[in-house]
């Protein structure tokens, strides 16, 4: 099967005052239509910017530099700047950290919603257009009448919800989530997560999501992805990333998740991240890993498939290591 | 425990003169400003230094010539050379723009605190007649104030008394909604928790992040206070004695000086009024991408 | 020995506007209290509007309650004054959620670790201070030339935090009040910052209130627990009896909602009941009561709390067939 997501050798750096930041590094991912991707990293390990240079929304001094970014075996990076707002929410969604306060406050949820509808059909009819909208409305599980409310009207989740119910309107084929639920409480996220669960089955739709919480990315992926300092550290199933992490990072930030098992026992990994204008060289890792070896500090480990079907790129796993 | 990894190599950081330079070639206002207002300190400041200051007033050299090697620009009706004039005028300008718009900002900076910081009636208090004196048409007060002085009383220093009465206003209300919003940001409550009382919140925690609107506020004080000075003086209600460039305007209109031929009279003073004005209205553009960071563009 | 802290009956009522009658009870009548000789970690669990911000605003000293008092050692805080207020300040810290407004952004972050130190007189020298500056960066993982002289922006979420649990460290408080100091932090430094707080109290004495939402952190590092919900508290108790067995619908529905990093415990396997009521719980009733399943007629009346336990304790008529406990006895249900 032809997966609806390939991500080739993704390269993005940021030209700032003080020098050039490596975003991303040549990363590499794909995910077939209906799969739900954990992205995980700390703050500035390159999540966002993945999300950001996907949809071709990089600013200044940021600037994407290599690769190819396939939806359907067409490279985005390559269309033109109208062919791409026209594949921005009908082919692929995005849904930024804190959308929920990014609504207009002075519109209607309704006008905002034939608002994004229009931008892609605008000879649709207007019957045509609420209609659609109200019934996607309910299928995130609001009622219909959220059609003629402010913002301002609504709870934190259920304007997540509304911000759900827009990115999926054109039925894209690739759903970003950027952090979607880290300004809910616990009992909204689990609402707002199963929610995107379902619109997604619907739509048969592959889900990104970018979060840091392992928790989450365990109730809700079937495959999590780490990166660090810009580059892909490990893909692995939800069960085989929880289980057996390959990766020292990977297995150090599962080491550090609290359970109700091991009550006050704390592992955190030493260290601090690199910053991205200065990375080490090498493996990005090496300087923190508990497991470091003489070729970790001169050669960086490209990415490689395990037999289990895990990808990581650690000089451990190269073989005869 | 965490141990400490090995720590990162001290990052290059640009020189702070290459920081500022390229933030100059992004805010041009700013540098468009500062050079005419360069321009203007040094052509008073030598001009100070080389020119006979009694040359400013009537009655010192020949009358109505044209612009001359001995007059590079020209004498007036009543015996004034215009070089010395523009010099002196200049400075005082300056001192009145200086003068009134430090005035204003400090009642500003003095009152929009003790209204924010200190709150209840005295803030209703101060917020009340800020708010009731800002619609009076400043202008109407400053010519009948200025108009029933005695004519001998007026001096550049009463000028710049009777610019401040209407102009200290909208400082005040500036600082005092910024110190509302800053004395409730959690650093202020973190220094109560540190022991600081409330004078050292003020002057040592708030005061310095509001330098740049007490900046800006200055800026913009001295601008109203040399167009106040301005006007007042183009009506012929300042001190008349003195070269300000409204005085001189007004004295050459009195005069017909377009209509006699002497048109470098009313030209130099006019052409010095649009450079000042120009100059302090593009600094005061230019200070406010820095005061407002939401008008701030990043890089 | 007098109590370390002893709130009694506090409630907090903030009216809207002096026309409108309309008032919200952010806390009421909320009363525990911690013993000097007895250092313990005790957790306030709640979400946003539960309340638990305003007991720490009321605990630092910031704001007054609408009615009750606290006591910090045998005093009334609100009516400290010169020398004791001086203590009272110094024993009393906190540690806030947000690593970035505490700062001021005009100076080095330098600046928060040696005002205090000056202020409070904990060092005999410039040389001195800077010394403990440094011990007390180096205890949290950080290297102190790579911080100190540096200004806010130019460190990054993690590393500012891990200076403000350093100036909790420099301070060494006898009440430590951590208002979500870890959920603005990347998963991966929250173990160390937890690590951090916990070794305050285990060498150092300094009780700790820690606030938060998340209770999987709360199940590590407390030892007892309150819940509470719009103002009111819910359930409390022993921290592992209330997670591993809570009894009211709403610690029930918040336990439920956790996601757990655990494969094993997923969240299909319990059914959200809730009802979502945009409505909002006003009059005297149990405020939970428009969500909750199990809502019955006398919940238009507030519960009082009913001890099923050694150290538990609920707020729910489910459970009104057990001996009711008075509010102010709260604290006999929680260990240290």
């Amino acid at each position: 099967m032809n997966p609806v997501l390939h991500i080739k050798n993704l390269q993005v750096s940021y030209y700032t005052d003080s020098g050039r930041a490596t975003a991303l590094d040549n990363v590499s991912l794909s995910l077939n239509a209906g799969e739900k991707l954990g992205l995980v990293g700390e703050s500035g390990s390159g999540k966002s910017t993945m999300a950001l240079a996907m949809m071709r929304m990089i600013k200044q001094p940021g600037r994407i530099e290599g690769g190819q970014v396939f939806v359907d075996d067409e490279d985005l990076l390559e269309l033109s700047d109208e062919e791409m707002l026209k594949a921005r929410l009908s082919r692929i969604a995005y849904i930024p950290q804190g959308a929920m306060n990014s609504l207009n406050p002075v519109m209607r949820i309704g006008a905002q919603m034939i608002d994004a509808i229009k931008a892609h059909e605008p000879k649709a009819a207007k019957a045509d257009m609420e209609e659609r909208c109200k019934q996607t409305l309910e299928s995130v599980d609001l009622k219909r009448s959220v059609f003629k409310m402010y913002a301002h009207e609504l709870s934190g989740g259920m304007k997540q919800r509304v911000c759900i119910a827009i990115s999926i309107l054109l039925k894209p084929k690739v759903i970003i989530a950027d952090e979607p639920t880290s300004a809910l409480d616990v009992v909204t996220q689990r609402q707002v997560m199963e929610t995107i669960d379902r619109v997604q089955k619907q739509i048969g739709a592959a889900v990104i999501l970018i979060g840091h919480d392992m928790g989450l990315m365990a109730q809700f992926v079937d495959k999590v992805a780490v990166m660090y300092a810009g580059r892909l550290s490990e893909v692995s199933s939800v069960r085989q990333m929880f289980t057996e992490p390959k990766h020292p990072y990977a297995t150090a930030l599962i080491n550090s998740l609290p359970s109700l098992d091991n009550k006050g026992v704390f592992q955190g990994i030493p260290g601090l991240a690199p910053s991205l204008l200065r990375l080490p060289s090498g493996c990005t890792f090496h300087p923190r890993c508990s497991r470091v070896m003489d070729v970790c500090k001169t050669v960086r480990p490209d990415p490689m498939k395990l037999s289990s079907g895990q990808i990581v790129a650690c000089h451990l796993y190269a073989e005869g290591a | 425990m965490a141990t400490i990894a090995v720590s990162q190599p001290q990052l290059r950081q640009p020189s702070k003169l290459t920081l500022m330079l390229r933030y100059l070639r992004r805010n041009k206002s700013m540098v468009f400003g500062l050079l005419i207002l360069l321009f203007l300190v040094g052509f008073t400041v030598i001009g100070l230094l080389t020119v006979d200051t009694k040359d400013a007033y009537p009655l010192s050299v020949r009358g109505k010539q044209e612009p001359s090697l001995k007059y590079p620009l020209g004498t007036d009706f009543f015996g004034r050379d215009m070089l010395a004039a523009m010099v002196v005028g200049m400075w005082q300008t300056a001192l009145i723009g200086v003068l009134a718009g430090g005035l204003g900002t400090l009642i500003g900076v003095v009152l929009g605190f003790i209204s924010a910081y200190f709150g209840g009636i005295l803030d209703a208090l101060i917020k009340g007649i800020c708010q009731i004196l800002t619609p009076i048409p400043a202008f109407l007060i400053q010519v009948v104030l200025a108009g029933s002085l005695d004519k001998r009383s007026v001096t550049i220093y009463t000028m710049a008394f009777v610019v401040v009465l209407l102009a200290w206003m909208a400082p005040t209300l500036v600082i005092r909604s910024q110190v509302l919003s800053m004395k409730e940001r959690q650093f202020v409550s973190v220094a109560k928790l540190s022991g600081v009382g409330d004078l050292g919140i003020i002057f040592g925690e708030i005061l310095p992040n509001l330098l740049p609107f007490i900046v800006a506020a200055f800026v913009g004080q001295v601008f109203v206070a040399v167009f106040g000075s301005f006007y007042l003086s183009v009506l012929g209600l300042g001190p008349l004695r003195e070269p300000l460039m409204g005085n001189l305007i007004w004295a050459a209109q009195g005069q017909s000086a377009f209509f006699n031929g002497w048109w470098w009279w009313p030209i130099w003073p006019s052409l010095a009024m649009v450079l000042i004005l120009s100059s302090l209205a593009l600094i005061n553009m230019g200070m406010d991408e820095i005061a407002n960071p939401r008008v701030r563009r990043s890089e | 020995m007098a109590p370390l802290l002893d709130v009694q009956n506090v409630t907090k009522i903030y009216s809207r506007g002096v026309l409108s009658k309309s008032s919200t009870t952010a806390l009421n009548n909320v009363s525990l209290h911690l013993e000097q000789d007895k250092p313990t970690i005790m957790t306030v669990a709640g979400e946003s509007g539960s309340g638990k911000t305003t007991l720490a605003m009321l605990l630092l000293g910031f704001i007054a309650p609408t009615s009750g008092q606290i006591f910090y050692k045998g005093q009334d805080i609100s009516r400290l004054r010169g020398d004791d207020r001086m203590t009272f300040r110094r024993e009393v810290q906190a540690v806030f959620q947000d690593p970035f407004a505490v700062f001021n952004p005009f100076y080095t972050v330098d600046h928060l670790l040696s005002v205090p130190i000056a202020k409070f007189k904990l060092a005999k020298s410039k040389a001195d201070a800077h010394d403990r500056m440094v011990e007390a960066l180096t205890a949290v993982g950080l290297r102190p030339e790579d911080v100190l002289g540096r200004f806010p922006h130019q460190l990054s979420g993690g590393q500012r935090q891990r200076i403000n649990v350093a100036r909790a460290l420099v301070l060494k408080p006898k009440l430590l009040i951590a208002d979500e100091p870890v959920s603005m932090v990347d998963a991966s430094l929250r173990a160390s910052i937890l690590e951090t707080l916990r070794g305050l109290h285990d060498n150092h004495g300094v009780s700790i209130m820690y606030i938060t939402h998340d209770l999987t952190t709360a199940y590590h590092i407390a030892k007892s627990i309150i819940v509470l919900y719009r103002g009111s508290v819910m359930e409390a108790g022993d921290v592992d009896k209330v997670i591993k067995n809570p009894e009211h619908p709403y610690t029930k529905l918040l336990i439920d909602s956790i996601p757990w990093p655990d494969l094993s415990r997923r969240w299909g396997e319990t059914e959200i009941k809730v009802r979502e009521t945009e409505g909002t719980a006003t009059g005297a009733g149990c405020k939970f009561a428009p969500r909750c399943p199990f809502v019955m007629e006398k919940c238009q009346s507030a519960p009082p709390l009913f001890q099923l336990d050694k150290h538990q304790a609920t707020a729910c008529y489910l459970h009104e067939s057990k001996p009711q406990i008075n509010a102010d006895r709260l604290s006999e249900l929680l260990p240290v």
